[in-house]
This record gives C-alpha cells, sequence and structure tokens, in this order.
C-alpha cells in the first residue's frame, strides 16, 4: 500500500470508529434542512382577524367573506368597538379590521399585535391586498421564482453555506490539532513523508465526507422541500466543491494557528458560525445591514456562496449570472490554500 | 569508535528564554547514552532538534553522519522516534497501528518484525485491541515497537519510562539491552536516577547546559565522601535543625531520609546529641553511598 493510500485509510478509520461524530455529521445537515423547511418558517398562516363594522354594506360583507374563504385568515367574528382592546390583549386575535362609512365612502383601520413584528407586517400586509383589492384599484403583485414565497427556498441555500464551514472547517482543524496534541503529528513529521502529503491525507477523507452531505442535501432539497429541479444542479454542484475545498483550507489554516483541540473548535466557532450565521445574508438580508457590516460581509465566503446558490437553486439562472460570486471565492480559495500551506511548512 | 551523534555549540532560544545554551555532546556508535535532567532542562528540544523537527539557532548537530539541517530528508529514515507521551492512534488497533507505522516508511512488517519480535511477545495475542485500550506499559511497547519497524540505526527515546510501572520499567530496559546488542545506538532520556546507572554513559543536563558527562560508575565517584543519611520521627523539623549547623554544607530529602553533606570535621555522635539537647529526639545519622542523585544535586547546586 503507499503511503498515501494507507495515510487516507487511517483517516476514514478514525472517521469510522468515531461513530457519533459521524452521526452528528450525517444527522445535523438533515435535520437542519428540515427544520428550516418546515418548522421554522417567516411564512405567516393563519392571522386570526377579527372585524367591528359600524355600517355593513355590500362592500363590507364581500371583504367579510374574503376573510372567511382565504387559508391565509381565520376569522374570528364582528366585534363590538369596545371589545378590540380586550380580544387583542386576552391573544384571541392578531388583528383587528375596523370599518366605518364617512361620506358614503368606506374607510378602514387595521389595529395589529405588534409584539412578534414578523408577524404583525405579513399580517398588515394581507389585510392590506384583501381590502384593497375588494375596493380600490387592485394592486396586481407578481412574485417570481418563488411564487408561494416558501421559506425553505431562502434556507436551504443558507444551510449550504453554514454545514460545508461546519463540517469541513471544523472538522479537519480539529483532527489536525488532535494530532498536535496527542504527538502523533510530531511522528508523522519526522517520517520520510513530505508535508503536502500529509496534508492531502487529511484533507480528501474531509472531502469526501462532504461530498456525501451533498448529496444527501441535494436530494433532500429536489424531493421533500420540493425545489424545482433543473440542469443548473450541475453548476450548483460545482461550485458546491469549490466552497468544501475553501472550507478544507480555512480548517487547515485554522489548525496552523491553534494548538489545542478546544481553541480549534473556539476559532472556527468564532470566526466562522456566528459571522456565517449573522453576516452572510442566510437569515438577516446584506443589504438592510449597516453599511460597514455590508463591507465586512464581503470578507466571508458563506456570503457569496449563499448569493450565488440563490441565484443557482432558486432563480435558476444559467452560470454567466453568478460569476462574481465564483471568481470571488476562487480567488479567496487560492489565498486561504497558499496561506495555509506557508503556515504549516514553516519551521519553527 | 565512530560518533554516532555528534553535538557542536548547539543552541536553541525561544524569545528570551534558553532552551539550549552551547550543548556539546558526542555518542559512539552501538553506545546507550542517558541524558539525565530535570523538567525543562532541555531534553525534549534537544530531541525536537535532533529529529528535524526543530531547527538550532546556533551550532550544529550530526545524527548517523547526516546533518539536521541539511541532510533532514535523508536522516528521517535514519532516525526512530518516541516522543514524551506514548504517541499512537488510540482509536486504531495494535495492529494497525503498527502497520501504519510501516507504511510511513515504506517497510513491510513482516521484514523487519524479527528486530521488534521479543518486545511484541505479549502484543502478539491481542493484535486487534484498539491502542487506546492498552495499559501503560503495552503501550510503550506499543511505541517502542512503531519507533522500531523500519529499522533506524539511531533510537532517540525521549523519557519513555515516565507513567509506567516499575515492573514494565525493567522490562523496557532489559528490552533497550537487547536492542543495544543488536547494534543499535539509543540516546534515552530519563528522570529517574536508578535508570541512568543502566547507561554506558550519561550527560547531566540542567538549564540548557550540560553539567557532566561521564560513565556512571566515574560519576558516582566524584560524589561528595562526607555524606551521610539522617533519620528520625519528626523530618522535618531535623532538616530544619540540620541546616543551621555549621559543619553541615547541605541537606536534602531522599526517599525516606535526609542525605547530609558535611565538611571533614563533622561527627555524627556530636551533632546527635546537639540535636538532642534542641529537643529532637530518636535521630539517626549514619554514612551513605552517594549515587547520581546526589551528584546532579551537587551540580545543579554549583551552577546557580
Amino acid at each position: 500500500m503507499s503511503i498515501f493510500q494507507s495515510l487516507i485509510k487511517k483517516e476514514i478509520l478514525h472517521l469510522l470508529r468515531d461513530f457519533r461524530t459521524i452521526i452528528v455529521v450525517l444527522v445535523i445537515p438533515v435535520v437542519l434542512l428540515l427544520l428550516f423547511g418546515f418548522a421554522i418558517s417567516t411564512e405567516v398562516n393563519n392571522v386570526r382577524v377579527a372585524a367591528v363594522v359600524e355600517q355593513h354594506t355590500n362592500e363590507t360583507r364581500h371583504i367579510l367573506e374574503q376573510f372567511r374563504t382565504n387559508t391565509y385568515f381565520t376569522f374570528k367574528g364582528i366585534i363590538p368597538f369596545d371589545e378590540i382592546e380586550n380580544i387583542l390583549r386576552k391573544g384571541d386575535a392578531d388583528a383587528v379590521v375596523i370599518f366605518r362609512s364617512e361620506l358614503g365612502e368606506l374607510k378602514h383601520q387595521i389595529i395589529v399585535d405588534a409584539s412578534n413584528t414578523n408577524m404583525a407586517q405579513t399580517s398588515t400586509a394581507y389585510l392590506e391586498s384583501v381590502i384593497s383589492s375588494a375596493t380600490g384599484i387592485p394592486v396586481v403583485t407578481n412574485t417570481l421564482y418563488n411564487p408561494q414565497l416558501k421559506s425553505a427556498y431562502n434556507f436551504v441555500p443558507g444551510i449550504m453555506g453554514m454545514i460545508f464551514i461546519l463540517i469541513c472547517a471544523m472538522m479537519t482543524s480539529v483532527s489536525i490539532v488532535s494530532e498536535k496534541e496527542t504527538g502523533t503529528m510530531n511522528l508523522l513529521l519526522v517520517s520520510p513523508v513530505r508535508p503536502w502529503t500529509i496534508i492531502l491525507g487529511k484533507l480528501i477523507p474531509y472531502f469526501l465526507l462532504s461530498c456525501i452531505i451533498l448529496t444527501l442535501m441535494l436530494i433532500l432539497s429536489y424531493t421533500v422541500l420540493g425545489i424545482p429541479f433543473s440542469f443548473s444542479v450541475i453548476n450548483v454542484i460545482w461550485i458546491t466543491i469549490l466552497y468544501v475545498i475553501l472550507a478544507l483550507a480555512l480548517g487547515l489554516f485554522i489548525s496552523t494557528i491553534a494548538s489545542t483541540q478546544v481553541s480549534a473548535l473556539l476559532v472556527s466557532g468564532v470566526m466562522f458560525m456566528i459571522p456565517v450565521v449573522l453576516l452572510s445574508g442566510m437569515i438577516f438580508p446584506v443589504e438592510n445591514m449597516p453599511l460597514v457590516l455590508q463591507w465586512f460581509s464581503c470578507i466571508i465566503p458563506a456570503r457569496w456562496y449563499i448569493s450565488a446558490m440563490r441565484v443557482l437553486m432558486i432563480q435558476q439562472l444559467p452560470i454567466k449570472y453568478v460569476l462574481t460570486e465564483v471568481v470571488v471565492l476562487s480567488v479567496m480559495t487560492m489565498i486561504v490554500l497558499v496561506l495555509a500551506i506557508k503556515k504549516f511548512n514553516a519551521k519553527k | 569508535m565512530k560518533n554516532m551523534i555528534d553535538i557542536q555549540g548547539l543552541t536553541k532560544r525561544y524569545g528570551k528564554l534558553v532552551a539550549l545554551d552551547h550543548v556539546n555532546l558526542s555518542v559512539s556508535e552501538g553506545c546507550m547514552f542517558g541524558l539525565i535532567g530535570p523538567d525543562g532542562a532541555g531534553k525534549t528540544t534537544l530531541y525536537q532538534i535532533l529529529t528535524t523537527l526543530l531547527s538550532p539557532n546556533e551550532g550544529s548537530a550530526v545524527v548517523a553522519g547526516l546533518d539536521v539541517v541539511k541532510d533532514y530528508k535523508k536522516l528521517r529514515t535514519e532516525i526512530g522516534y518516541m516522543p514524551e507521551k506514548f504517541s499512537l492512534y488510540p482509536d486504531l488497533t495494535v495492529d494497525e497501528n503498527l502497520h501504519f507505522f510501516a507504511s510511513l516508511f515504506g517497510v513491510d512488517v513482516k521484514d523487519n518484525f524479527d528486530l521488534i519480535a521479543p518486545i511484541f511477545d505479549q502484543l502478539k495475542k491481542f493484535p486487534n485491541r484498539l491502542a487506546g485500550a492498552l495499559s501503560g506499559g503495552m503501550k510503550q511497547k506499543l511505541a517502542l515497537g512503531c519507533a522500531l519497524i523500519h529499522r533506524p540505526r539511531v533510537l532517540l527515546l525521549d523519557e519513555p519510562t515516565t507513567g509506567v510501572d516499575a515492573v514494565s520499567r525493567s522490562e523496557f530496559w532489559n528490552m533497550l539491552a537487547t536492542l543495544k546488542e543488536k547494534g543499535i545506538t539509543i540516546l534515552v532520556s530519563t528522570s529517574y536516577m536508578d535508570e541512568a546507572e543502566r547507561c554506558d554513559c550519561i550527560a547531566l543536563i540542567n538549564k540548557g547546559k550540560i553539567l557532566d558527562i561521564n560513565t556512571p560508575g566515574k560519576l558516582i565517584e566524584n560524589t561528595d565522601k562526607n555524606l551521610y543519611n539522617a533519620s528520625s520521627k519528626d523530618m522535618y523539623p531535623l532538616l530544619e535543625a540540620l541546616r543551621t549547623l555549621p559543619d553541615i554544607k547541605d541537606c536534602y530529602t531522599f526517599g525516606a531520609t535526609l542525605h547530609i553533606v558535611t565538611n571533614d570535621s563533622f561527627n555524627p555522635d556530636n551533632t546527635i546529641s546537639q540535636l538532642r539537647q534542641r529537643g529532637l529526639k530518636d535521630v539517626n545519622i549514619w554514612p551513605a553511598n552517594g549515587n547520581i542523585e546526589d551528584l546532579f544535586i551537587k551540580l545543579a547546586k554549583n551552577d546557580g
């Protein structure tokens, strides 16, 4: 067996023997994907709405009929004016609409429980659109790419951006640093094996693991989560592989700075996980951030990866629309790889 | 006889700290050479330079005729290294560890098994046990086996018996003696003084400096002639009292007793009666044979 093969075999044995980690590594992506895909959603269903009507007209009847039939609403009935505060306070309704006729014209007022801002904004928008379509000039909104505004579509790229940093950067750095801690790294280094071979022997098993996870996530996305399948999946795959290589290089880089497993975990956690979650646009849109944070987000690989994934997976546009992202990711990969290898080779 | 390890003016600094200070040392071929010194003396740094893991700031080191800086690639196949902790993969089995280290050097376990067969006598029975589940003595044997599997000419052992029980330690030294007979040069560091006496030649090292190099017998001759054991019921008051007496140059605990180094004019009986006046009863003082530990304490003290 060649040196290279036996290095890889050893690493795979480490992974297989550490059964708990391998389960966690395979289960976390699935759980996160399903959790964000179904349970945690920013969509608002079942807005419980009550109405105060001073004078019934055809218009008000028409609107109330819409509330009853629309699946996004649960109509709680018509209530007297002085009940409004009570019903909102008890939490029996999320919003109350007051209809009043002034000079033969129907006016309305929406009172909404804003203890959950997200819910309040969305339900106000729903109510406005229902009322305006019944009264004034109807606004025709055409939602492209994600017509049902499913939040799963939004989260899949984000979760992929996070998972690969987690697995590649964190696991490789911890595995290299653990060899430093136990002293086996010194034994590898005093053997005639070249440093390059040692590094590749470490990175390739985790690369293969990432490929398995990528397959798992793509299958789930296109089946369970129902993201429309198209040939852009080929672009999704190779850009993800580029991103995985970048994450592996980051892991290698961390391992050259950190001297204990705990510090490797902390560095990869603090330096990568938190910015990825908060600043990559996974949850909070980059465009809404203060300017300084927007600049800062530019150095976070996940930001570019996630935005490329949105274009390719959700919009399903051809590759030319994500050229910037691809170039940025490639340049980052080159820089981190060169830095990591230089630091790894540096003799004390 | 040819020198297998030749160290000239070797200096290594970590910032302001001088870990090795112009160390000169040579080990002849087929010799079992002991490196004796307390923690922090610079032993591990010396090993890391000899194994090409660190580069020295000054001086040169030649191992098996190869310079540790210039010929480090070639040198790596000639040395077997066993670091301070037993560095094995605890989640790999005995066999997997051995085969992995053999493959690193591009050798076959079968070809070189004769060399490690005596070491593997007990380990042979459970080739599929995880290395992490072995006892301390077994781990040490496996680590030694892994360090030897490529038939190195020089074996570098950094505190190989730390944390191992007395029986395993003694077995381990017997194994080293067998390896020496096969012509392997061994540089071994230890902080156990009884082990030092099993080496052909030893170097005493402290604070990055070599204090003395000689055979254990010659070194012991250099210990103080006026050396006595002292004991009583209450050891600590005795130690304090002895240190105030004019005839006594030095006094330190040595196992269950105290060792005292004295002037020529020292008289044990007079001292016992003097101590009795101070209220210390049951004091015994009798002549002691100095060993390397005594010498070491003396040298380290002179060094300052």
